[in-house]
């Protein structure tokens, strides 16, 4: 805790001597300023909107759902706002640049997700809520104790979300203009915070829809430069594309052997076929389920439908959401092809291994390139809208996760509904605090841990813990409290269970067995013959890691005996016995033609010796960070459940034990209020009213 | 929260109300199964299905890009067909049951 401390004071003293903060971007220095007025920009037009909202901001109705009073097309930018984090704004499109077609086929179901919350959960939710999940499940079943778990569901939720929304912003933070970490994630938090604790709901929709609307500017201009000269067709665009040098160079790195043997043209549709990145359907089919029932339990989504006065307007609002949400991902397949053509998909993973500055890299090259001004001002643009894009979604998340402390636990549970209006505004404020302080603290903390799995298992808590129990509240007459709190309770502990033993994890084995094939080199390899696809022994072989299971591999083509590969010192060792002569050479050189080719020759030697320090240093760090360690914080060496999410298995368990216990128990108030909650669901009679400004 | 001066089982009883919920319950499991369906379709077509999806049919655009691209066009189709129809005839349909109740209270 001490150690915790001096890192914030560290990290306060940093904000405030900024020269010495700033370490090496995306951004050159010499356009930095360009960024910070950019930023400084979006700061002040937030902070705008959080001091009007304030103005208007005194009633629990104003501060958790801004009186019930956004319209449902503003609900709809907000709600896209909220939903286009920087995962799915930087992430999806980095994925299509470096792999093409899985990366755009990935986004589907993040669109899809929402025909569940237009279909089956917005409007009941509107008719029926107040402020939170708690209050829908606690209409029908015992109030304490379904507030009880629903806040801590929502709690656990919002915390996996916002944990990974720190850490990448942070990261994508440090990536773009070279702002320190922990700074990064204290100024996030800070920010956040004042919009949510002065401006509550009114405030954070103002910023997600503001955020929402520089998204699609900007996404619109981009993709108007990168499909301008192909005369705005599809396939005179793609054709383009799949010709690249920079692209097929791409694909043949990640097809490796398979691509012996397969032409030019081959390997350059290839980017535009499924297969590159996505090689289990299983964890696909496990992924798609968490997203498309997940979504739908999000409780900040939730949330964003008791702001609105009616189910119209709520449903207005999804309809809303998803042309902006489907039409962005229709987008991020030219930002991402875009990128992969004009960029390079070795550049764009060579700044990060993830693909996230594909965007902004490819905004910098459509206005001039690295050294221009309008390349960079673009660059500029492109980062801001991303870090107002982190702002903006974890206000949402905080308000979440506050609302369930302050409403539910405190107000409902610990009071017995009998705070004073005054007492619960301020019990929501100051749950905002304390959430707010939990982020940036655990932000701080989970700097450079591995946090891919959170987002992965936020949704899938969703999925097999709210969904279930919120659904069959509002759907089954027989559901009930015994149910709802079964379900609830094993939903999330499986879920977060299967991920703890899961791949997402770190196993130091397999890490220090890499970082030593980097320091010590590979042996050689003999020539392998072809193989056909294997399936696994039996279906339970693909989902565990069980004894006697003979796990499935994909189609092997055969391959040409490999060399062994040289260590990082023996080939760095290599690389500069090739630069002295070259370099010694130069003075010698009169020919201007040879002179260029020389030159270009030790630029190309200088990036490998560059880029094989790089790796060497990365593997030395890596064999200290784990160095004695066999195992994952779990005590596994390698994972036993396969797949990546576990929605799978968890959702279906979440639905059987909400019906199990219900079936298997009876509870009077459940039967009674069925007629009600039905009835209000449908009608919207004694629905919660807007309050009139 | 509850609200004892509404028969609330009176209303859902009513035959509007039983009438509204027939017609919703329908319409919307129906919409439902459709779009899970066609969404699982993509996944399982990408994985067991590449020789289809490979086939090139305009330009270098495949049946692969395509058919991610109509998971758009149709999630958007679906959408609307719903607002359609809630809007239409739901609400209207809602709207009675208000009347009616209101008119009894």
């Amino acid at each position: 805790m001490k150690s915790m401390l001096n890192k914030l004071v560290l990290s306060a003293a940093a904000l405030s001597i900024s020269g010495s903060a700033f370490a090496a971007g995306a951004v050159a220095d010499e356009f930095k300023w360009m960024t910070f007025a950019v930023f400084g920009a979006i700061i002040a037009v937030t902070m705008g909107i959080t001091y009007w909202a304030a103005r208007t901001t005194h009633t629990t109705s104003e501060f958790y759902a801004a009186g019930r009073s956004v319209s449902g097309i503003q609900n709809g930018w907000a709600i896209a706002g909220d939903y286009l984090s920087a995962a799915s704004f930087l992430g999806i499109a980095g994925l299509i640049s470096l792999y093409g077609y899985d990366g755009f086929m990935y986004s589907v179901g993040w669109l899809v997700a929402y025909i569940t919350v237009l279909l089956v959960i917005a409007e009941p939710c509107r008719n029926i809520g107040k402020y939170t999940m708690g209050d829908i499940l606690a209409f029908r079943n015992d109030p304490k104790k379904t507030k009880t778990v629903a806040a801590l569901s929502t709690i656990t939720v919002s915390t996996f979300y916002l944990t990974a929304q720190m850490v990448g912003g942070g990261v994508l933070i440090k990536t773009l203009i070279g702002i320190e970490y922990e700074t990064s994630i204290i100024g996030v938090g800070i920010l956040m915070l004042a919009y949510v604790v002065f401006g509550g709901m009114k405030a954070t929709t103002w910023v997600q829809i503001t955020k929402a609307v520089l998204l699609v500017i900007a996404s619109l201009i981009l993709v108007f430069l990168v499909w301008m000269p192909y005369g705005f067709s599809l396939p005179a665009y793609l054709q383009a594309v799949v010709g690249d040098d920079k692209v097929i160079a791409q694909v043949t790195k990640l097809l490796g052997d398979a691509s012996v043997g397969m032409t030019k043209e081959e390997l350059g549709q290839r980017f535009l076929e499924p297969g590159l990145f996505l090689k289990s359907p299983i964890d696909q089919i496990s992924l798609g389920m968490a997203l498309v029932l997940g979504t739908a339990g999000m409780p900040h989504i939730l949330m964003r439908f008791f702001t609105v006065p009616t189910a119209q307007a709520a449903r207005t609002s999804v309809i809303w959401a998803m042309g902006i949400i489907g039409g962005f991902y229709v987008l991020t397949l030219f930002l991402g092809t875009g990128a992969a053509m004009l960029v390079g998909s070795a550049k764009i993973a060579s700044v990060d291994a993830g693909g996230n500055m594909a965007g902004p890299l490819l905004a910098q090259f459509l206005g001039g390139g690295e050294n221009s001004l309008m390349g960079n001002f673009m660059l500029a643009f492109v980062a801001a809208v991303a870090f107002a894009t982190i702002v903006a979604v974890v206000a949402g998340l905080v308000l979440a996760a506050a609302s369930a402390m302050a409403h539910d636990i405190y107000v409902g549970v610990i009071r017995g509904d009998h705070a004073t209006p005054k007492e619960q505004v301020v019990a929501a404020r100051v749950a905002s605090v304390i959430v707010g302080i939990i982020a940036i603290t655990v932000g701080i903390l989970a700097k450079g841990q591995n946090v891919a799995h959170l987002v992965a298992l936020a949704f899938a808590v969703a999925a097999s813990s709210n969904l279930p129990a919120v659904f069959l509240t509002l759907y089954w007459k027989k559901c009930n409290t015994t149910g709802v709190i079964a379900g609830m309770v094993v939903g999330a502990l499986t879920a977060i269970g299967l991920v703890m033993i899961s791949p997402n994890l770190t196993y130091p084995k397999a890490v220090i067995a890499g970082a030593n094939k980097v320091l010590n080199g590979e042996p050689a390899i003999p020539a392998k013959e072809a193989q056909p696809a294997k399936p696994a022994s039996s279906f339970i072989c693909e989902l565990f890691a069980m004894n006697g299971c003979v796990p499935s591999s994909p189609a092997k083509v055969a391959s040409a005996e490999k060399p062994a590969k040289p260590g990082a010192a023996e080939k760095l060792a290599g690389l500069n016995a090739k630069l002295q002569p070259l370099e010694a050479s130069l003075p010698t050189l009169t020919d201007p033609v040879a002179l260029k080719a020389a030159q270009d020759d030790i630029a190309k030697v200088k990036k490998d010796i560059a880029a094989t320090e790089k790796a060497k240093a990365k593997a030395e760090a890596d064999l200290k960070t784990f160095e004695g360690q066999t195992t994952s914080i779990m005590g596994l060496e390698k994972p036993f459940f396969l797949l990546k999410n576990p929605g799978l298995i968890s959702i279906p368990l979440g639905f059987l034990m909400v019906i199990l216990g219900s079936l298997f128990t009876r509870d009077k108030r459940a039967e009674e209020m069925w007629d009600e909650l039905y009835v209000r669901q449908n009608t919207g009679i004694n629905a919660e009213a807007a309050t009139a400004h | 929260m509850s609200n004892p001066n509404i028969n609330w089982v009176a209303i859902d009883t009513n035959p509007k109300f039983q009438a509204l919920h027939r017609k919703k319950i329908f319409f919307l499991w129906g919409l439902m199964v459709f779009s899970l369906i066609y969404y699982f379709l993509l996944p399982i077509g990408a994985a067991y299905y590449q020789d289809l999806f490979k086939i090139k049919v305009w330009g270098v655009v495949n049946v692969g890009i395509l058919f991610a691209l109509s998971e758009f066009i149709v999630a958007w189709t679906i959408a609307f067909v719903y607002s359609k129809k809630a809007n239409a005839e739901f609400d209207a349909m809602a709207q009675e049951i208000i009347n009616d109740f209101k008119a009894g209270a």
